[in-house]
């Protein structure tokens, strides 16, 4: 099958550069405003409620024997204020309930007992530490400040500088960007939060890439004194139009495997499809408004310069 | 039929039946309900198991405990020192009895012990491998008659029972299961589970000597590969505890030992004076190092031995001397534990989840073939091949590198079906490019690939640098995904690129075709 119009589109992308940085900005705002309130002590002073899950914070595991459906156990938390995690055990009627909320066990266990109307046997009580938490988090930021310094290196050596921090600069946009939309509608961070960012940053790198590449091998064609800046914006939006087809196609496909996952992957994979769904919009534009547009920004600033 | 692709088209048929045939384990056991597993039997599961793709507690279900060392319950600060790595040789001797698959049992930080048990989820049995504080003892040995004429009295019982009276040829019915090994009594693993039940059948309890127990050895892995455990007759009575023990260092040795591995071991004054009169009423004889129940080594009393100063020799090799010194210090300076954390993964709704998690990649992965080939069409059905391929190989290699499939691992696999299909979107719609501009359908193949294949490495090793350095230094979540796509992107790079090139020349150099619809 063919489209026609993506045979030849005639986009002027970098035209739009100025407009696309003021989407960004505002978006990015917005992005790290929603997660210093939500995962930052700043909203916790304000009285925001906090999204990291029971994986960072740490909280409280109860374990109950009730004669009631799953279902209801957390219908019956609900009413309580208590958003828990409810897992069954494997043996019938024996559950296991993960909460942050600071509430006792026994009152939980009353609680339950009184929407349910039936008797609860409590059967395990216990604090999950939250210093595995902190450890854990500390030692995931460093490792993707590492890997996005082995990012910039290897950019900055198959294609140049400007490239690479461009592209570094495009992944700090689609983590926060992404990121802050998912914690400002108040979902959880949990552990597939972090996975999916990290699965983000791999598709954004990788489409970056591939604008980049095309770039490259466009202004190869070309002896750069001879360029002016006109020349370069068309050089770069050339670029771009010619892997247009394969961005659209490439952005559709993923987006067709996660939003199935968004419909149909149930409440486990959600926090995970939710950031993918709005990550592949995010990181197919990056790649154009982002890496595109600061690398045509900072040659025209350096030809500027040198004359 | 024949051709230069023709060889090319079989290697990737091979590779192809190859790939699906080592995933059959994996197969079988995740379409096995709990009741068939238990049927196996406790051997061929543990064999299936074992070539199978290994399943991650957040998708197996399982146990999850961190331990830390108790310190407002230890007065001696000499106590804290490598506490953790004794809590670890202690909990891996428990595990190991367990006979638990692929346990992870980590040190974490100064004072912390990650236990992770896939596939167990009673309460009661974690708290069996963690509960207690390590017990150290010091048992006689039966003489070797004794020992023997017990083993001859089981043979007869069998012989009169039901059941085994069928299977009697020249030698016993029980002591056929025995093996010698290294001048002591074993049996492979296979056979231990049946040797034990026997062993605890009230009959066989009867015969055991008055005031003597069996116990068993650690599991030993032989030079050829044979998992067995040795088998012993000891004295209940036990002289001597780990808390006489002092400690216990492995080295090469001196003088007469020369070179040869040994682990000494200094006793308090009250051990001193029990282990005096211990060795010098029981030379000849041996000495069974028991720890929770377990015999660790049993080496024979050479001489009295007055001072509280022993040494241990004739080990194999020193780390094996090492291990018993970390078994014997961990005896003796026994560390309290508490639970920090304890979670129980429920399998029913691991179950759940995968289930759906899986549908829901199904109906993605339909969806996408659907569309690659409604629009490049038999370009198309190339690259689903390829991606079939990719995923295949993918859980091969994980499953021969003995990797853990978790769901962060599950997130990897997607990214690397992602970058797979885009591999062969990027390879067509240069080829497209190409023939737009008007040239042949060969021509364009080539320069669609040449220039297609740069674009893809640059991204690919761009990616494959960022999971290598999240695998080395990565911790639990992100290793398991880093581990996938590392895997994924070598992979992706044989299957999107080479193997559909071939495919392509096989239908125009072997099959003569004028142009592939794309």
């Amino acid at each position: 099958m063919r489209i026609k119009w993506l045979e030849n589109p005639n986009v002027d992308f970098m035209g739009k550069r100025r407009i696309a940085y003021v989407i960004s900005a505002l978006l990015v705002t917005v992005g790290l405003i929603s997660l210093l309130l939500r995962l930052t002590p700043l909203g916790s002073f304000a009285g925001i409620k906090q999204t990291w899950s029971i994986d960072f914070t740490g909280g409280r595991l109860v374990q109950v024997y009730v004669q009631a459906p799953i279902d209801a156990v957390r219908s019956a938390t609900l009413k309580m204020g208590i958003k828990a995690e409810i897992q069954n055990v494997g043996i019938a009627n024996e559950y296991l309930i993960k909460y942050k909320e600071n509430v006792e066990p026994d009152s939980l266990v009353k609680g339950l007992e009184k929407f349910l109307g039936k008797n609860v046997r409590l059967d395990r009580a216990e604090h999950v530490g939250p210093k595995v938490g902190a450890e854990l988090r500390e030692k995931a930021l460093i490792l993707t400040l590492v890997g996005l310094i082995v990012i910039l290196f290897y950019i900055w050596l198959r294609f140049d500088i400007l490239f690479g921090l461009g592209a570094t600069i495009a992944l700090f946009h689609d983590v926060i960007i992404t990121w802050g939309i998912h914690s400002l509608f108040g979902f959880e961070t949990d552990m597939t939060v972090i996975a999916a960012l990290l699965t983000l940053i791999g598709y954004s790198i990788n489409d970056s890439i591939v604008v980049a590449d095309r770039v490259r091998e466009y202004l190869g064609r070309f002896r750069l004194v001879d360029v002016s800046p006109r020349d370069l914006e068309r050089i770069f939006n050339d670029a771009i139009n010619s892997t247009l087809s394969r961005t659209i196609i490439t952005s559709f496909t993923t987006f067709l495997v996660v939003f199935s996952l968004l419909l149909f992957g149930g409440p486990v994979l959600f926090n995970f499809a939710f950031i993918l769904t709005i990550g592949v919009f995010v990181g197919t534009y990056s790649s154009i408004f982002v890496v595109s547009s600061l690398v045509l920004d900072w040659r025209l600033r350096g030809m500027k310069k040198r004359e | 039929m024949s051709g230069k692709y023709l060889w090319r088209l079989g290697l990737i048929a091979a590779l192809f039946a190859g790939g699906i045939y080592l995933l059959m384990p994996t197969y079988r056991l995740l379409t096995m309900s709990h009741e068939e597993q238990e049927k196996m039997g406790r051997q061929a599961l543990f064999e299936l198991k074992k070539r199978a793709l290994n399943l991650g507690l957040d998708i197996q279900g399982g146990m999850y405990i961190v331990l830390s060392v108790d310190k407002s319950k230890v007065k001696d600060p000499e106590q804290l020192k490598d506490a953790a790595d004794r809590v670890v040789e202690v909990i891996r001797n428990r595990v190991d009895q367990l006979g638990v698959f692929e346990p992870v049992i980590q040190k974490v930080g100064e004072d912390r012990v990650i236990v992770q048990l896939p596939g167990v989820v009673s309460k009661e049995r974690a708290r069996n491998i963690i509960g207690k504080t390590a017990l150290l003892e010091f048992k006689l040995l039966a003489d070797d008659k004794v020992f023997a004429d017990f083993l001859k009295s089981v043979d007869d019982l069998l012989r009169k029972k039901e059941g085994f009276a069928s299977d009697t040829g020249k030698a016993g019915p029980f002591t056929r299961l025995l093996i010698g090994y290294e001048g002591d009594v074993a049996v492979l693993e296979e056979n231990w589970e049946k040797v034990d039940s026997i062993l605890n059948l009230p009959d066989v309890k009867r015969l055991i000597p008055p005031g003597y127990q069996i116990l068993w050895g650690r599991t030993i892995v032989t030079k050829d590969g044979k998992k067995l455990r040795k088998l012993f007759l000891v004295q209940k009575r036990t002289p001597l505890t780990g808390a006489h023990l002092v400690d216990a260092r492995a080295s090469l040795g001196q003088q007469q030992m020369a070179g040869q591995p040994v682990v000494h071991i200094t006793f308090d004054r009250v051990g001193a004076t029990i282990f005096a009169r211990l060795t010098g009423e029981n030379v000849g004889r041996r000495l069974a190092i028991v720890l929770d129940g377990v015999v660790q080594s049993a080496p024979r009393i050479q001489e009295r031995i007055p001072t509280g100063n022993a040494q241990i020799t004739g080990i194999p090799s020193l780390q094996e001397a090492q291990d018993l010194a970390a078994i014997l210090r961990a005896g003796a300076l026994p560390v309290p534990v508490k639970v920090e954390e304890e979670r129980i993964v429920g399998p029913t709704l691991g179950a759940d989840s995968i289930r759906r998690g899986m549908m829901a990649l199904a109906v993605a992965f339909v969806l996408v073939v659907l569309f690659m080939i409604f629009y490049y069409r038999v370009a198309g059905v190339i690259a689903v091949l390829a991606l079939l391929a990719n995923l295949i190989f993918i859980l091969d290699i994980m499953a021969m590198l003995n990797a853990t499939l978790t769901m962060p691992g599950m997130a990897g696999l997607i990214l690397t079906v992602g970058m797979a299909v885009d591999a062969n979107v990027l390879i067509f719609e240069r080829i497209r490019e190409e023939l737009r501009k008007g040239k042949t359908f060969r021509t364009a193949l080539e320069v669609g690939y040449a220039n297609a294949t740069r674009t893809i490495l640059d991204a690919n090793i761009t990616t494959l640098l960022t999971a290598l350095v999240l695998m080395f230094l990565g911790v639990g979540p992100v290793r398991g995904f880093a581990v996938v796509l590392a895997i994924g992107i070598i992979v992706n790079l044989f299957t999107s690129i080479v193997m559909t090139r071939w495919i392509f020349g096989y239908l125009i150099e072997d099959r003569k075709w004028q142009a592939v619809p794309i």
